[in-house]
Formats: structure tokens, C-alpha cells, sequence
């Protein structure tokens, strides 16, 4: 079991995502930062989309009501295990009692905004339509559908592979393996979307050159940014269709929403473009008031892109196998 | 391309969206209805999902090209007959107005009708759930008098009550939980459309109907 001691908001149990459930109106959810998710369940051998802790409201602290092991990834929050600090991006061992802090995001080279605490075997909570992932709206999955509070108790799936072997490890920032950035400001990949011939000249040059600030409108749901308006053409209506994380759409207002995990999966403003699935990561650990900007690709400069964070992924999961077989021989 | 032809657009790697072309319709439905049965046989298809005449289709993977698909999809949109889904209708009582039809006033403006001329046309039709989408168990409804059709709002309000009557643009719907939306809001009813615990969760489908009942009018 595990015990949140702080006064949290916002804090999620996430999985990889829900998929299948577009049909009855639910969305994927997921972890926000899946690459953050995915290496945290390689470092403990877990499956790669176990389920996990969101946290993106510091302090945060919980404690574990039985010995043992987890990872933390994401943003590095300076965390520390009964006052011990821990390096970032890495696995350990904890004794039951043990009381773990996440403090605020550090600054630095990379600054995140949501952490992630991955335990041997995962969190269990129910599977509701395929996943364990918190879908606020609608109340599915996690606990109770719902954010964690203080006093709340999450169980543990026992973990199938017993224990995860050797622990003292650590991965480099995915953020930092590949960063991607221009002029010194967080940047995305976006394809264009059906409606980006319908914006202006200046509205299409603006997408691709301005910084867009995160507001503090922003959440799983959204983000909404503040920058030069987007002015299309002529007035849009469309009609109510399908859409995905990571699609930027513009109101009639001109400033532009990119959907993120919690999206509804469906909507009807103008669609400017999508942040590729490769990059939706990175604008997921973006801060509230921190800019990020949008770099145009196309199809195959899309595909290459995932097909780097696959790679990486495989790199890392080839590392830390290599690593335990070396360390179990030893 | 012609207006004659379906429209084909990328979200992003995980999806595209397929639109037919034309005014929005029953028997275009229909056979997006049809094309999505379709295509959900696809391996390369995780979902297709109809929205309002058009389909999301989502990838399983990424395909490396992506004019395979794109043509199997023109192709058997050809060959797509209307799917009659006959389905059960069902009656909601809606009180229009008041604290829960926040944005009657807008929709006033816009189509310069009265509260009650608004309240007989949205109150008239049996309305076909086109789609489901939006939120969990939110159905898309087809058949609005487009006398009352009123632009989505500027900016989206944040947090919108489930049982919400709301139209946006040519179309109406019934919000089933709290959450955002760029509708306005004309009317409020009770009626739970979505229990995660059944098998479909959803209690509406594509091809049932909804009757608005007049329960009040606040003016």
C-alpha cells in the first residue's frame, strides 16, 4: 500500500492510456509524459505501461506502507526518502514506513512540471475499459475516477517478476538524450491539419514563428496559449468530428487550444495542425508560463520522429537488461 | 478536388479524418455509418469512430505510406450503401431558460426568434443520434431546424453541468457530465447516459432517437 500524506491536487493514478473507447465518447487519458511513464517501469522491469503516480502539485508526499521497489522519472522535484535525497531518474529500495517528498520542479537545463512514481508490479486500481488511467470527466478509472487526496491508500499489483534485481541506476533525461528546442525555448513537431489553408498568410507564418505562452488555463485537459491571434479567412463552422491529443485548434477568439491527454474526443473549432504523438511528451512537462514552439514537419519527418523516441526506448530497455545480467553474474 | 468528393486530413500520426462531402444528412450518416463497419476490419484501424458526416479512423501504427489507406477508404466509400440502424427513441424533459439555459439570450440575438418560437422549433423533432463523442456517453444529434443554428461561443466556457441542452452551430446536444464546451446553453434535463459498469457503457447509440418534452420555460 501506499498512504498520500500531503493536501494534493491534481495528482492522478496514469497508465499508457485507454484505447478503444473513442466509440462511447471517452478518451485516452494516459500519462501526460508517457516517455517519463514507460522508463519508469523499465527501470523496474515492469510492464512498460504500468500503472503509475502523476503528480503536478508540489509538495507531495506519501508514504509506503510495505518494503519496496520504485522508480521516480519526470520532472526533478528534488526528492527525498525519510529526508535522503535521491538522484533523479532512477530506481530504489524503500523499507515499509518510509516517507517519500517530492518538492517543487528544480530549475535548471530542463525544468518539468509533472513527476512520476512507478512502483514494482504498478498501482492497482480497477481496469475500467481497458485501462487504470484517471479520466476526470465521466469519473473512470484510477481511484474512484477521481484526483488523489490525502488519507488515500493505493494497493499494489504484486509484482509477477518478483524482484526487479539491482536498483542502483539511473537513466539520462529523455529530455535531455534529445532535446529539441529553438532559441533556447521548448519546440514541438506539428503537422498541419485540414484547416490550415483556411488562416491567413500571417496567421500560418505566426504558428510557425512566434513562442506560444502556456496560460494558466492549462491543464490535462488543454493547453491554452496565448500569442498572435489566428485569424482565419472566413468564419468556420464544422461540423462535430473525431480528434486526438495533441490537436491545436482555434476558436473564434484566434488563440489556439492544444488538446492534450484529457481531451475530449471529439470537437468542431478549426483545426490549424497536431503535435506529432512523438512530441505530445514534451509539451506535456511544459510549465505553466513557460513558452514552447511549434516547428512545421510533414509525414515522414513525423514517423522519423517516433521512430527516435522507439529507438531510444530500445537502447534503454537493451542497457538495463545488459546491466542486470552483468549484476546477476557477478 | 470537387465539393463532390470526401475530404481526407491528418490528426496528427495517430489518425485521419474522412469527410464526406454535401450537407449535413441522414443517409450521408448512414453510410458513415456503413464505412466505419468497414473499416474497423482493417488491421491497420484501431477505431472508426463517426462523428458529424465524417470518420475518424485511427491507427493501430503509424503506416509507412499513407495512399494505401487513403484509397481503400475513397474506394469503399464508393461502394458504402446506407446502414439503417433502427434504434429506440427515447424522451427527455428539458426546462429551456433560466439558470440553466444560460445562453438563451445569445441564441435570441442571433436568430432574432422569441424564447418561445426557439423553445417550439429545438422542442418539434424526433432527433437522430448521428454520433457518440465529446465526453463519455454524449450523443451528437442530427435534425436542428437550422432557423436556430448559433455560432460556437468565442471562447470556450471551462465548466459546462452534464444534462446541458446546448446548441453549436447547426447542431444540438445533451451534455452528460460537467466539463468545457463552446455551446451555448438553452436548457437543462436529467438523464444518465453513462454508467462505466455496463456493457455497452453508453446508453445511447448511433441510429436511436431523442424527443425534447417541454418541462418548463423559465423567461
Amino acid at each position: 500500500m501506499i498512504e498520500i500524506l500531503s493536501q494534493t491536487a491534481l495528482a492522478t493514478v496514469q497508465d499508457i492510456g485507454r484505447f478503444g473507447a473513442l466509440r462511447w465518447g471517452v478518451g485516452t487519458a494516459g500519462a501526460m509524459d508517457r516517455m517519463a511513464l514507460v522508463c519508469g517501469n523499465l527501470l523496474l522491469g515492469n510492464e512498460e505501461g504500468a500503472a503509475a503516480i502523476e503528480a503536478q502539485v508540489f509538495p507531495f508526499e506519501l508514504r509506503f506502507d510495505a518494503d519496496c521497489a520504485f522508480a521516480l522519472t519526470g520532472a526533478d522535484c528534488a526528492a527525498t526518502l525519510d529526508g535522503v535525497p535521491l538522484p533523479p531518474w532512477s530506481a530504489a529500495k524503500t523499507r515499509s514506513g518510509a516517507v517519500l517528498r517530492l518538492g517543487l520542479p528544480v530549475s535548471g537545463k530542463w525544468r518539468g512540471a509533472r513527476a512520476y512514481l512507478c512502483v514494482a508490479g504498478g498501482i492497482d486500481v480497477p481496469i475500467a475499459l481497458g485501462s487504470r488511467s484517471t479520466q476526470l470527466r465521466g469519473a473512470i478509472g484510477g481511484l474512484e475516477g477521481r484526483a488523489l487526496k490525502q488519507g488515500d491508500r493505493l494497493p499494489l499489483v504484486p509484482s509477477i517478476a518478483g524482484s526487479p534485481g539491482p536498483l542502483e541506476i539511473g537513466l539520462v533525461p529523455p529530455a535531455l538524450a534529445m532535446p529539441l528546442e529553438v532559441d533556447g525555448c521548448a519546440a514541438v513537431r506539428v503537422l498541419p491539419a485540414a484547416e490550415y489553408d483556411c488562416f491567413t498568410q500571417a496567421s500560418r507564418d505566426a504558428l510557425w514563428s512566434a513562442s506560444w505562452k502556456i496560460t494558466p488555463q492549462s491543464d490535462r485537459y488543454g493547453f491554452r496559449l496565448a500569442g498572435p491571434n489566428l485569424e482565419p479567412l472566413a468564419p468556420m463552422e464544422m461540423r462535430s468530428h473525431g480528434i486526438v491529443p495533441g490537436v491545436i485548434q482555434v476558436p473564434h477568439g484566434g488563440q489556439p487550444i492544444v488538446q492534450m491527454c484529457d481531451a475530449q474526443p471529439s470537437g468542431g473549432y478549426p483545426k490549424i495542425g497536431t503535435v506529432i504523438e512523438a512530441d505530445l511528451w514534451r509539451l506535456g512537462q511544459a510549465p505553466i508560463g513557460s513558452s514552447v514552439r511549434f516547428i512545421e514537419t510533414d509525414w515522414d519527418g513525423a514517423l522519423a520522429a517516433g521512430d527516435e523516441t522507439r529507438n531510444w526506448l530500445a537502447e534503454v530497455r537493451r542497457l538495463l537488461d545488459l546491466y542486470r545480467t552483468r549484476s546477476l553474474g557477478r | 478536388m470537387t465539393a463532390a468528393e470526401p475530404r481526407v486530413s491528418l490528426l496528427g500520426t495517430s489518425a485521419l479524418l474522412f469527410e464526406a462531402p454535401g450537407e449535413t444528412d441522414l443517409r450521408t450518416q448512414r453510410r458513415i455509418w456503413s464505412l466505419a463497419r468497414e473499416a474497423e476490419t482493417w488491421p491497420e484501424v484501431c477505431e472508426a469512430v463517426p462523428g458529424v458526416n465524417n470518420l475518424l479512423v485511427s491507427f493501430t501504427k503509424p503506416p509507412r505510406r499513407l495512399s494505401g489507406l487513403t484509397e481503400r477508404l475513397a474506394m469503399a466509400w464508393q461502394a458504402a450503401e446506407p446502414l439503417p440502424l433502427a434504434g429506440r427513441i427515447f424522451e427527455l424533459p428539458v426546462v429551456y431558460g433560466g439558470d440553466g439555459g444560460p445562453h438563451m439570450a445569445d441564441v435570441v440575438a442571433h436568430t432574432k426568434l422569441s424564447v418561445d418560437e426557439i423553445v417550439a422549433i429545438h422542442s418539434e423533432p424526433v432527433y437522430p443520434v448521428y454520433a457518440l463523442g465529446s465526453h463519455p456517453g454524449y450523443c451528437y444529434l442530427g435534425g436542428m431546424d437550422p432557423r436556430i443554428a448559433t455560432p460556437r461561443r468565442k471562447v470556450p466556457i471551462v465548466r459546462l453541468p452534464g444534462g446541458a441542452v446546448s446548441i453549436g452551430g447547426a447542431q444540438t446536444g445533451v451534455s452528460a457530465s460537467d466539463g468545457p464546451s463552446g455551446w451555448n446553453t438553452i436548457g437543462t434535463t436529467s438523464m444518465r447516459f453513462f454508467d462505466v459498469t455496463l456493457d455497452p457503457p453508453a446508453l445511447l447509440q448511433p441510429g436511436d432517437g431523442i424527443v425534447f418534452k417541454v418541462a418548463g420555460i423559465i423567461r
